[in-house]
C-alpha cells in the first residue's frame, strides 16, 4: 500500500509505503517450539554436544590455503596462515564451503521450481504429497521453520529464510571471519539442515504440481539400462536434476501423439523424476553412465538442465553429431540464447549442424524443439557407430607403451596397462571386466600420451554387456505415509526392526554399483527398512539375482521391515530424514514445530537410521550428509569419502564420552557407544556392512531390539572379518540383550572382559528433557 | 615418472614430503629405532600378487619375525585368520588413524602410544588422506608405507618401484630384522 500524501487531523503523511508479506489465519494448533527459523548460532549448543562425542579427524586434502592474495599459505602441522587460520579451521572452513555449494544448489533448484510452478499453477496451488495418507506433509519445514505450508506460495517464506541463511553461512568463510574449527563445524551442520529443508521444498512442490506418485507403496516398475532403449526410434536424452524441461517434452509428445514414436531416456536425477511423471520414460543409469551412453551414439538429441552434467558434454555431443539443448541459466555451456526464436528455425539450425546446440531458457519451448530435432536428426545418425569394434581394439591397444599414466590417473587405480597389454594380444576380457567398475570419468584418456581412447575401448570390449543391460527400478514414491510411520515407529524405536538404512548419493563407487545392490539386498533380507534415492537408487536396480530379478522386484516398496523404498531423486532425500522426524512426531507425539533440538535428540537416541553414500562425490552429497549429522543420524561413505577432508569419529575406548542423562531420574549413566561414529569412511563393502549394522544400535533399544541388532552385527562381523567383534561387551547392557543363538560365545567374552550389568536409560542429551530431577536425601 | 612423484598423478603433496626408502637398510633402521611400532594393513594386501605369494604373506613374515602388532582394516582379518595369523586388532582405517593421532591413546595393548606406524595394502587415495591426517596432527608419530608406490604424506616411503624390486626390499627387511 502506498500513500503519496495524506492530510489528517493528527498530521500530514508523505510517501508512506506499507507492505504486508503474508496475512493468513493461523490454523495450526501445535504450540510453537523454542527455535523457529534458527539463526547460525541458535542450535550451536546442540552441535557442540554432538561434536564433543564425534570429534573431527581432519585429513587435509591439501596442505595449503590459496583463497587470498597473501597466500599460498603453508598450513602443515601447527603452522598458521597469514590471516592466522590454523589447519583444523581451514579444513572445516573448506568443508563449510563445500556444503554451502551443495545447499546453494538445492536451494537454487527449489527456488526455480517454486517460481515456475507458481507461474504455471498459481501460488494457491495446494501442496499434496499423499492426500489423507500424509497429514504431516512437510516434517522438515515444520521442524525447522515452525510453519505448516499448505500452498506453493507458502514455500516462498521458507525459501527466503534459506537464502538468507545461506548468504550468512557463505560470509562465514571469508578471510578473517570464523577462526574456530568447532564453530565452523557447527555451521556445517547448519548448512546441512537448511539443505534438507530445501530438498523438501523442491520435492513437495514438484510432487504437488506434476502429479508424481504420492507416497504410494507400489509405484510402477520402470525400465532401466542401455539395453532397454529401442534404438530404432528417435532417442532423446535428458540429463541433470531439474525436471520441468523434461516434463515439457513428455507433454509435447503426448499432445502430438508421438509418445510411442520417440524414446525418452534419462540419466541421473532428471531421469528419476521424469519416470515419476510417466512410467514410459527409461532410465539409462547414474551420472557415471553419461559418457558411455553418449559415446554409444544412441541419443539423437541431448537436453541438459542443471547439476552433475559433465562440463564437456557439448564436445562429446558434437563427436556423435547429436545436437545439445541447454535449458538452465546455471548451465549455459557457451551456447547462443535462442529462447525468443521460432522453434522451427532453431530445429533447422541444429539438424543442419549449423550450430552444435542452443540455449533455450523458456521451458515451454523445449519439448517441441527437442522432439522435432530428434525426429529429423535420427535418420541421418543411425548409420554412425561410435565404439571401436572388437577387430579395431587390438590394433589400437598395440599403441600402448605401458607408461602407466592411465592407471595413475584412474580414481580406482584400475589395472588399465595390463588390460591394454592383453587387448594387444587379442584378449579383451580384462577390458570388458573394467566396464563394471569404471566410474566413467575418462581421466585415463586425458592422461594417455598416445591419445588412446581408453574409455571408448572399455565400452567397445563390453558391447555384449551393454546390450544385456535391462533392469527394472521402482519409480520414486516420495513421502512415507503417516500410517506406515505408525506401524513401524514402535518396532524401530524399540529396536525390533533393526534399522533404517538409506542408500543415497553419487556413483563414485570403488568397485562398481553392484556393491550397492548387494548391500541393499543383504539388509532387506535381514528385515531392515531399506531406502534408496538418487544415483544410488539407480545403481541398486542394476543388478539381477540368479532368478533375474532386481532388488525392486524382490522386495516390496513399502516402508516396512524388508521393504526397499525408492523415494526418488536427490531432493527426495528429504523424505528419508522426514520419516525419522515423523517417527518422533506421529509415533512418539513430540511437537515438531520449531523444536529442532528435542526432535534431533529423540532421533539420535532412538531411531536406528544410517545413511550410506557409497559413491559420495559431489558437494551436494556432502550437504545431504551434513543434514543427517545434525539430526544425529550417522553416515557411512566409501573410501573416496575421506577426500571430504574429515571424519566425525567417536571413540568407544573412551568411556567418558558415552554418558547420557536418564530422563526418568536425571542420573548420568553410561550407555553403549551407540552410534559409534557420525561420519565414517569404510574401505570395502564388507566393512561397510558390518559398520552399518553396528551404527544402527541406539541407547533406547529394548533388550529384544538390542539382541536383534547384535545378532546382525555379530553375524556380519563373523562372516566378513572371520571373528566375533571385540567390542560386543560394550553393547550388552543386561543378559537379556544377548542373542540366544550366540549366547555361549558372547557370555565367554563378557566374562573375559569383566562385564557388569547396567541399566537401560530413557536416554537424552538435554537436561531440560529430564522429567524428574533427582532428589538428594 | 620420477621416483618421488605421487603414484596418483594429481595427488601432489604439500611442502612437507616423504623421504625415500632407497634401500632396505633405511626402513630397517627406522623400525629398529622405534620403541612402539605398529603395522596397519588394508584389504589389498590379500589381493596384491607378488610372484608366488601375496603382500599379506610378507606382512605376516615381518610381523612374526619382529613381533610388531598388526591392525587389520576392513575385511583383511579374514585373510589373516585364513593364514592362521591373528591380528592384534580389527579396526577401520580411519578409526586406527584417528587413534594414532591421539598422543594420549594407550594403544591396543594398553601400554602406551605408538611411535612408528607402518601402512600397506590400503587403497592409494585412502592411505593418502590418512597419512595426511597423521602428518598434520600426529607430531609424536613417524609414519612409513611399505607399498611399492610413493606416498608423499608419509615420513618415509618407497619410491614407485616394480613388484620385483619390492619383493627384494621386503625380503631383505624381513630377513635382516629377524636376525
Amino acid at each position: 500500500m502506498k500513500i503519496g500524501e495524506l492530510k489528517t487531523d493528527f498530521g500530514n503523511i508523505k510517501d508512506l509505503q506499507l507492505s504486508i508479506g503474508q496475512a493468513k489465519e493461523e490454523k495450526w494448533e501445535e504450540p510453537m517450539g523454542p527455535t523457529p527459523f534458527p539463526s547460525l548460532t541458535t542450535l550451536r549448543e546442540w552441535d557442540k554436544k554432538l561434536l564433543e562425542r564425534y570429534k573431527p579427524f581432519y585429513m587435509p586434502f591439501c596442505d595449503m590455503c590459496c583463497l587470498c592474495t597473501q597466500g599460498k599459505c603453508d598450513l602443515t602441522g601447527p603452522k598458521r596462515g597469514a590471516c592466522g587460520i590454523s589447519m583444523p579451521a581451514q579444513q572445516s572452513r573448506t568443508v563449510l564451503i563445500t556444503v554451502c555449494i551443495g545447499a546453494a544448489t538445492h536451494i537454487g533448484h527449489a527456488r526455480e521450481l517454486v517460481t515456475s510452478i507458481s507461474e504455471k499453477f498459481g501460488k494457491d496451488h495446494p501442496l499434496d504429497v499423499g492426500g489423507h495418507n500424509v497429514e504431516v506433509e512437510a516434517p522438515l519445514i515444520r521442524l525447522v521453520c515452525g510453519i505448516k505450508p499448505e500452498t506453493i506460495g507458502d514455500l516462498d517464506e521458507v525459501l527466503d529464510y534459506l537464502e538468507n541463511q545461506l548468504t550468512q553461512l557463505l560470509a562465514v568463510t571469508h578471510t578473517g571471519q570464523e577462526g574456530s574449527s568447532v564453530d565452523f563445524e557447527s555451521k556445517v551442520f547448519h548448512a546441512g539442515m537448511i539443505d534438507q529443508v530445501a530438498m523438501e521444498v523442491a520435492d513437495i512442490a514438484q510432487i504437488s504440481a506434476f502429479g508424481f506418485p504420492k507416497a504410494e507403496e507400489e509405484t510402477p516398475l520402470i525400465e532401466l539400462g542401455m539395453g532397454a532403449v529401442d534404438t530404432s526410434k528417435p532417442v532423446i536424452l535428458v540429463v541433470g536434476h531439474n525436471v520441468p524441461p523434461a516434463v515439457n517434452i513428455v507433454d509435447y509428445l503426448q499432445k502430438t501423439k508421438l509418445t510411442e514414436e520417440v524414446e525418452l531416456t534419462g540419466i541421473c536425477c532428471t531421469s528419476l523424476d521424469i519416470s515419476r511423471y510417466t512410467p514410459k520414460a527409461k532410465i539409462i543409469g547414474p551420472i557415471s553412465w553419461q559418457l558411455r551412453y553418449v559415446r554409444s551414439g544412441v541419443p539423437d538429441v541431448i537436453v541438459v538442465d542443471e547439476q552433475c552434467v559433465r562440463a564437456d558434454l557439448l564436445i562429446e555431443a558434437q563427436r556423435i553429431h547429436a545436437p545439445l539443448i541447454a535449458t538452465n541459466q546455471k548451465n549455459c555451456l557457451g551456447l547462443e540464447d535462442r529462447t525468443n526464436d521460432r522453434p522451427d528455425d532453431i530445429v533447422a539450425d541444429m539438424v543442419s549442424e549449423k550450430v552444435p546446440g542452443v540455449l533455450i531458457l523458456d521451458t515451454n519451448q523445449v519439448g517441441e524443439v527437442a522432439t522435432k530435432t530428434a525426429i529429423q536428426v535420427a535418420p541421418k545418425r543411425k548409420k554412425m557407430g561410435f565404439f571401436p569394434k572388437k577387430e579395431e581394439l587390438k590394433e589400437i591397444a598395440r599403441k600402448c607403451n605401458q607408461c602407466k599414466e592411465c592407471r595413475r590417473s584412474c580414481p580406482n587405480d584400475a589395472a588399465i596397462p595390463e588390460a591394454m597389454k592383453a587387448a594387444g594380444k587379442g584378449n579383451f576380457a580384462l577390458l570388458e571386466e573394467m566396464y563394471d567398475e569404471c566410474v566413467g570419468c575418462a581421466r585415463c584418456e586425458q592422461a594417455c600420451p598416445q591419445k588412446i581412447p581408453i574409455h571408448s575401448m572399455i565400452l567397445g570390449a563390453a558391447q555384449e554387456k551393454v546390450k544385456e543391460e535391462k533392469y527394472k527400478i521402482r519409480a520414486g514414491r516420495g513421502a512415507i505415509q503417516d500410517i506406515e510411520i505408525r506401524q513401524v515407529g514402535g518396532p524401530i524405536v524399540l529396536g525390533e526392526i533393526p534399522g533404517v538404512v538409506a542408500f543415497v548419493g553419487c556413483p563414485n563407487f570403488p568397485k562398481g554399483g553392484k556393491e550397492v545392490a548387494e548391500m541393499v539386498i543383504e539388509f532387506a533380507k535381514r528385515r531392515y527398512i531399506v531406502c534408496t534415492s538418487g544415483c544410488a537408487a539407480i545403481a541398486a536396480g542394476m543388478y539381477k539375482n540368479d532368478e533375474g530379478k532386481t532388488a525392486y522386484e524382490l522386495f516390496p516398496g513399502s516402508f516396512e521391515a524388508g521393504g526397499v523404498v525408492n523415494v526418488g531423486s536427490c531432493v527426495s532425500n528429504a523424505h528419508i530424514a522426514g520419516a525419522a522426524v515423523k517417527i518422533a512426531s506421529i509415533f512418539a507425539r513430540r511437537n515438531l514445530r520449531g523444536n529442532y533440538e528435542e526432535i534431533a535428540d529423540y532421533v539420535y537416541n532412538r531411531v536406528g537410521a544410517v545413511g550410506v553414500a557409497w559413491g559420495a562425490m559431489t558437494q551436494k552429497a556432502a550437504a545431504i550428509a551434513s543434514g543427517f549429522w545434525r539430526l544425529g543420524i550417522p553416515v557411512v561413505v566409501g573410501p573416496h569419502g575421506t577426500k571430504y577432508r574429515r571424519m566425525l569419529l567417536g571413540r568407544r575406548d573412551k568411556e567418558e564420552l558415552w554418558y547420557t542423562y536418564d530422563a526418568r531420574t536425571g542420573d548420568k549413566v553410561y550407555t553403549s557407544p551407540a552410534p559409534e561414529h557420525l561420519f565414517v569412511a569404510a574401505e570395502t563393502k564388507e566393512e561397510a556392512m558390518v559398520m552399518i549394522a553396528k551404527l544402527c544400535m541406539r541407547p533406547n533399544d529394548t533388550s529384544k531390539g538390542r539382541a536383534i541388532k547384535l545378532t546382525n552385527y555379530v553375524d556380519l562381523h563373523k562372516r566378513n572379518f572371520g571373528s566375533i567383534p571385540d567390542d560386543v561387551h560394550l553393547y550388552v547392557r543386561t543378559m537379556a540383550d544377548v542373542p540366544i543363538t550366540m549366547k555361549d560365545e558372547i557370555v565367554k567374552m563378557l566374562n573375559e572382559k569383566q562385564w557388569k550389568e547396567r541399566t537401560i536409560p530413557d536416554p537424552t542429551l538435554l537436561p531440560r528433557m529430564i522429567r524428574k530431577a533427582k532428589v538428594k536425601v | 615418472m620420477a621416483n618421488n612423484e605421487a603414484w596418483m598423478t594429481a595427488e601432489v603433496g604439500g611442502p612437507k614430503r616423504a623421504s625415500l626408502i632407497t634401500k632396505p637398510e633405511v626402513a630397517e633402521a627406522m623400525i629398529r629405532r622405534a620403541r612402539r611400532p605398529i603395522l596397519v594393513i588394508g584389504h589389498l594386501a590379500a589381493e596384491i600378487e607378488m610372484e608366488d605369494k601375496k603382500l599379506i604373506d610378507y606382512v605376516i613374515d615381518l610381523a612374526t619375525n619382529t613381533g610388531i602388532p598388526v591392525v587389520a582394516t576392513a575385511h583383511t582379518g579374514n585373510a589373516f585368520l585364513g593364514r592362521r595369523f591373528t591380528p592384534a586388532s580389527i579396526m577401520s582405517a580411519v578409526d586406527i588413524g584417528n587413534r594414532l593421532a591421539d598422543p594420549t591413546w594407550k594403544g591396543i595393548d594398553g601400554n602406551g602410544p605408538y611411535d612408528l606406524a607402518m601402512f600397506a595394502g590400503l587403497p592409494y587415495s585412502l592411505a593418502w588422506t590418512l597419512l595426511s591426517g597423521l602428518k598434520n596432527f600426529a607430531p609424536h608419530l613417524k609414519t612409513m608405507t611399505l607399498d611399492n608406490v610413493y606416498h608423499p604424506n608419509a615420513n618415509w616411503s618407497f619410491p614407485n618401484i616394480s613388484i620385483k624390486d619390492w619383493i627384494i626390499n621386503l625380503q631383505a627387511i624381513i630377513r635382516d630384522l629377524g636376525e
